[in-house]
């Protein structure tokens, strides 16, 4: 029952990304190694879509996930159980805990789910590098993709200075898009 | 933060819905992009809260699960007119998303094959790896602040990477070291 399977995994990441929208992508990241929903490649087009349209990436992500899996009742299934676990903890927090992230014990849990966090981001950022700057030849044999790689280190080298930080997402996509067009890549 | 002696009507929940919908459907990225589109409708248009309930609510969001944009839906809808409040707000939230991304998906669907789109689509995805790790250089450079936090972000990547535990066990091992070294710490001191 695909409902089922898509509500317990996304109430599953409700509960356990921590931190903000991005953190959902290592969980998401790991549903491709259980089920055909989409690929690793779809996923990183999920992530290009979610960040250059209205709305929170989180969100955003977890709809496109939905809808590549069962259509638009598998987009609606998705992202309701995504935001569920979220709307019991805060209502609670807002009424019994107004000074929850005060707490010493809150504090001292997040001194040690930051660095996991960025970690686990890291993990499945490791897995798109692997997967979207590689190509995979007819005999299966895999090779470096050496234009990828020069485009997406000069790209995150740009990133570095102070005033491309700024710049929105959408920005760096559709020079992507544009220069994939022109290179034929 | 108590939640405000009103009669909760269905006027309320519309705007609240109405609101959240309009906050959703005009801010691109969540996280901190949200800020001056929250403060604009909710504090100054609605006077639902003050900025510094906003900023408090993002400082718990960190501290919480779910999508920090999300929870101060959550929480102002709460805040506004209690838990069909909250709901109201959090579902005028999302759906923006839900629309906008199942039309872009079916869309997409159809033109998936074109060779322009597809060329498109492998320039967007190299982009995307250099877009995602500025995110993790940019975390890890908050999350990352001493001995502790060198050896959980080592620890988390090599386990997530090489082995089939469950990434919920790490986020939740990764709290109980955080609050052991704490505890240990203020032994010491």
């Amino acid at each position: 029952m695909i409902y089922f399977q898509l509500f317990y995994e996304f109430f599953k990441i409700g509960l356990f990304a921590i931190g903000g929208g991005m953190a959902t992508l290592p969980f998401l990241m790991d549903l491709t190694a259980r089920y055909d929903w989409y690929t690793k490649a779809e996923l990183t087009n999920m992530i290009a879509i979610s960040q250059s349209t209205p709305g929170p990436v989180g969100i955003n992500m977890a709809t496109y996930a939905g809808y590549n899996a069962a259509g638009i009742p598998g987009a609606v299934v998705a992202t309701l159980s995504l935001v569920a676990p979220a709307l019991v903890i805060i209502m609670v927090i807002a009424k019994f805990l107004a000074d929850f992230n005060e707490n010493k014990t809150v504090q001292a849990a997040f001194y040690g789910i930051r660095p996991t966090v960025a970690a686990l981001i890291g993990y499945a950022v490791w897995e798109l590098v692997k997967i979207s700057l590689t190509i995979v030849h007819e005999n299966s044999v895999t090779t470096i993709d050496y234009p990828g790689v020069l485009i997406c280190a000069t790209a995150f080298g740009i990133m570095q200075i102070k005033y491309c930080k700024k710049l929105h997402p959408l920005v760096w996509i559709v020079i992507g898009a544009v220069i994939g067009i022109i290179l034929k890549l | 933060m108590n939640i405000k002696n009103k009669k909760i009507s269905g006027k309320i929940l519309s705007e609240l819905y109405i609101s959240f919908f309009k906050i959703g459907a005009l801010t691109f990225g969540g996280g901190l992009a949200m800020l001056p589109m929250l403060k604009r409708e909710l504090v100054d248009s609605k006077k639902w809260v003050t900025e510094e309930e906003i900023l408090d609510m993002y400082a718990i969001g960190q501290c919480t699960p779910g999508i920090i944009a999300v929870n101060t839906a959550t929480f102002v809808g709460f805040q506004e007119a209690g838990i069909l409040g909250g709901v109201a707000a959090t579902l005028g939230m999302v759906s923006p998303s839900l629309i906008i991304i199942c039309l872009i998906a079916s869309i997409l669907k159809n033109f998936i094959n074109l060779p322009a789109v597809q060329h498109a689509l492998a320039g967007i995805r190299i982009m995307v790896c250099a877009l995602m790790l500025q995110t993790v250089v940019t975390m890890a450079q908050k999350g990352v602040k001493d001995k502790l936090g060198i050896f959980l972000f080592l620890a988390g990547f090599l386990i997530a990477s090489f082995t089939p535990v469950p990434l919920a066990l790490v986020v939740v091992a990764s709290a109980l070291a955080g609050i052991i070294a704490k505890r240990q710490e203020g032994k010491q001191a």
